[in-house]
């Protein structure tokens, strides 16, 4: 029996046009993990309530046909009755987390189903264990890490052992190394106890490895419901922005695209195209004669607390691209308010040749206006493509996350007094897909500044970087030109470089594409 | 301030017990006015801060609460027109009109501030090694919905206060001038309902709108610890100690018509008696770490 069952489902959200999802018929089967994928506006979110009851009980609007969760209608039971079937788990832990403590978090939703206090605390302890989060359970949520706190997330959207746990792209604010455990975590969920999984996810090359099935949607509608390896299949050649860049490098040389490095790798092997080659050559990153920006010996430290940078010596030429990376807590935000000037050194400094802009994580803080030519003059704003009259007349806050970030880094660049020498933005790829992810990259070299980005993506870092600095521990650990630094590792590697292993510098899947056919040729 | 778990006897103790000992504290603040048992109160109430390791915490609560008492003290002096002994003539004031600052009123604002003083600690002591967490589960048993809310009020705090840095920051990096206060407020305004949302959607699929309450059966409850025991005995015995000493006839303190501050054997003995009641919890240090 299928622990969900969606049957053309249609639904409006209130004061909306045109309807978020549209005539959606699916079944997922109990132990299946499925991955949702689907550019941002696709309908993804909205399956997902759907499928946990807050579409229609909490959001309102107009829905029909009907949505089956472990055998409950959603038409009749609402999400707090669905939520002893399904656990749910957002983007943004942040908010889901509403305990002072991991102990009192996990066990907020036995208490809600009025289990009595030993079942409570034997659920907590098991869910603790299962998920490696037993050493936190009596650590204040306020002190976690993003890593920790979604893994909280997820373990109160366990803790009740539903037969359906609906995830709504839990590794958007994580770091590779994070986000690759959370989806390590959720196979064996589905291995272990039967847990059907559905995951709605843009990175798909992290996913669709571990997945049974993908299902793809545009429009509100899904578009194609298949295996990963179909599914990939159909992307490329109908959808290129959801295929893999392993799918889209083994597309590129007539291959059948596979989901994951080592299917990937397996396919080259068979076709003779897996080469060795060897790490590519140190090589002196280009730098101009003008610095934009020079740290010398920075180090930032906590009054009673840690070191965040550890005498950071670095400098950014004049209009030189920069990929800054490392995992959650490695110091880079700290950098990036260094460089603007929003904390100060404790030890060491900084010089600047002029005006550093600074684009925080989250755009939306930076809208204060009712009108979207309040925010920044015409000029900004058509430097960064919303140049259009007709959008200057909306509402900041009625834009899409996109648009969002467009306009915040117009409020940010809007000076024309002091143009501004480096542009720095923090995490600017959360939750895009990857076509606004490439539309950035394109603004992003178009800018004369510097561009200095904290990223955890290191297929966005490859499009758009010169250079890429890792940094670890509050110190850089490595500086180089992408082909160095994005293909040694594991976690900050673009799965290209992970497939080939590194030859030849290749980075993107042109890259590869290009070399393994001048090698196929040479051979021949 | 906020609770954090700490190796401590006071937070290895359930919030019941926790609760009790900080209540008694409180009626002993409330129920005594000798400032002899006063002085005993906060004493005890700050050496409690330092055993059970909190005593930063207690410090920053200390100086509020000094300013608080002294103003109070000031203001009982300016308003309070009783006693006989005067010690400033400030002549006619605006508001207070003629003021005449007597030593009578000026020590019984004293008396009001220390007891003031007593209070805030105590909230403070209270608020930083008891688990709220389980304070509200308490009260769940009575209003579940209402000690949730209550809770979430409380969570939220924490979210808010690092979404307004975060607005801060980022007014910080626009050029120009920066946008209006009234600007700045409608947009915080906006990010709280949204962040709001996001709370109660998560509720719902946590199953807090089908709620119900526990069925109290399928097992023992938590057996009492050594430290449950030591802070509930604690408890009975201040309450016992202040509440019996007011009974038993201990002179309370009077400032009109003439100031009478009683240190007799009794007052001593109870003040004595408070501190180590208060303290004694603290001497047996087995099992407090978590």
């Amino acid at each position: 029996m299928s622990v969900l069952v969606l049957d053309r489902v249609t639904y409006t959200y209130p004061g909306a046009s045109t309807p978020a999802l549209v005539d959606v018929s699916l079944e997922v089967a109990p132990g299946e993990l499925v991955v949702l994928a689907g550019g941002s506006g696709s309908g993804k979110s909205t399956l997902l309530r759907a499928a946990n009851g807050l579409v229609p009980h909490f959001h309102g609007g107009v829905f029909a046909g009907r949505a089956i969760v472990a055998g409950m209608d959603t038409r009749e039971h609402g999400p707090g009755e669905l939520a002893a079937a399904a656990g749910t788990l957002f983007q943004d832990p942040e908010t889901q987390v509403v305990m002072g403590t991991v102990r009192a978090e996990l066990a907020l939703p036995l208490e809600n189903r009025g289990e009595a206090a030993p079942a409570v605390a034997r659920g907590v302890e098991e869910v603790a264990l299962a998920l490696g989060i037993a050493n936190l359970l009596d650590r204040p949520t306020d002190e976690l890490s993003g890593g920790e706190l979604q893994r909280v997330a997820l373990g109160a959207a366990l803790v009740g052992r539903p037969q359906l746990i609906l995830l709504d792209e839990p590794t958007s604010q994580l770091d590779p190394v994070a986000g690759d455990e959370l989806i390590a975590l959720l196979r064996r969920l589905s291995e272990d106890f039967d847990t059907a999984i559905v995951l709605a996810e843009h990175r798909l090359e992290r996913c669709l490895p571990f997945a049974d099935r993908a299902i793809a949607m545009r429009g509100g509608s899904v578009v194609c419901d298949a295996s990963p390896t179909d599914f990939l299949a159909w992307a490329c050649a109908e959808a290129h922005e959801l295929a893999t860049p392993g799918a889209r490098l083994l597309f590129g040389l007539g291959a059948a695209p596979a989901a994951g490095v080592k299917a990937a790798r397996s396919a080259l092997r068979s076709r003779g195209l897996l080469i060795t080659g060897p790490a590519p050559p140190a090589s002196e990153v280009r730098r101009s004669g003008r610095e934009a920006i020079r740290f010398d010996r920075v180090w930032h430290e906590l009054d009673r607390g840690p070191a965040i940078l550890r005498g950071v010596s670095l400098s950014i030429g004049a209009g030189e691209r920069v990929a800054l990376m490392g995992r959650n807590g490695a110091g880079k935000s700290t950098l990036l308010r260094h460089t603007a000037g929003l904390m100060r050194p404790t030890r060491g400094k900084i010089e600047r040749a002029g005006r550093v802009a600074l684009l925080l994580q989250n755009p939306t803080d930076y809208l204060v206006h009712d009108r979207v030519q309040q925010e920044a003059s015409a000029g900004a704003l058509t430097t960064v493509g919303l140049g259009d009259r007709a959008f200057r007349e909306r509402h900041p806050r009625e834009l899409s996350g996109g648009e969002k970030q467009r306009l915040a880094l117009a409020i940010v660049l809007d000076d024309p007094q002091r143009e501004a020498v480096l542009v720095c933005l923090d995490e600017p790829t959360r939750g895009m897909d990857r076509r606004r992810k490439d539309e950035l990259a394109a603004l992003l070299c178009e800018l004369d500044a510097a561009v200095l980005v904290a990223t955890h993506d290191p297929e966005f870092a490859a499009t758009f970087a010169q250079r890429v600095i890792l940094l670890a521990d509050g110190a850089p650990i490595a500086d180089g030109s992408p082909s160095e630094v994005l293909t040694g590792g594991t976690y900050f590697a673009t799965e290209t470089a992970r497939i080939l292993g590194g030859a030849g510098g290749a980075l993107r899947p042109e890259d590869g594409v290009a070399l393994l056919t001048a090698v196929s040729k040479v051979e021949a | 301030m906020s609770y954090r778990r700490r190796a401590s006897p006071l937070h290895a103790a359930r919030a019941a017990a926790g609760c009790a000992y900080c209540l008694s504290l409180l009626v002993a603040a409330l129920v005594l006015s000798a400032p002899v048992a006063l002085g005993a109160v906060v004493l005890a109430i700050l050496g409690a801060g330092v055993a059970a390791g909190v005593g930063r915490e207690l410090g920053r609560a200390a100086r509020f609460a000094t300013v608080l008492g002294l103003a109070v003290m000031l203001i009982n002096a300016l308003v309070v027109r009783d006693g006989l002994t005067v010690i400033a003539r400030l002549g006619d004031l605006p508001v207070f009109g003629q003021t005449d600052v007597t030593l009578e009123a000026t020590v019984a604002g004293a008396v009001l501030g220390m007891r003031a003083i007593a209070l805030v600690l105590c909230g403070a002591l209270y608020t930083a090694a008891v688990d709220p967490d389980q304070v509200l589960a308490l009260f769940r048993r009575f209003s579940f919905h209402s000690a949730l809310t209550a809770t979430l009020a409380t969570r939220m705090v924490p979210v808010l206060s690092r979404d307004a840095r975060r607005l801060a920051e980022a007014q910080r990096c626009r050029p120009g001038p920066p946008p209006s206060r009234g600007r700045l407020v409608r947009a915080a305004t906006s990010g709280v309902l949204d962040r709001a949302l996001d709370v109660a959607a998560a509720l719902e699929v946590r199953g807090y709108g089908a709620a119900r309450r526990a069925s109290g059966t399928g097992g023992s409850a938590r057996p009492w610890s050594r430290h449950d025991l030591a802070f509930a005995a604690s408890a009975v015995a201040i309450t016992g100690l202040a509440v019996g000493g007011r009974l038993a006839g201990l002179e309370r303190f009077s400032a009109d018509p003439a100031l009478h501050a009683p240190v007799g054997a009794g007052e001593l003995a109870v003040a004595i008696g408070l501190v180590i009641c208060a303290l004694l919890p603290f001497a047996d240090r087995r099992g407090i770490e978590r």
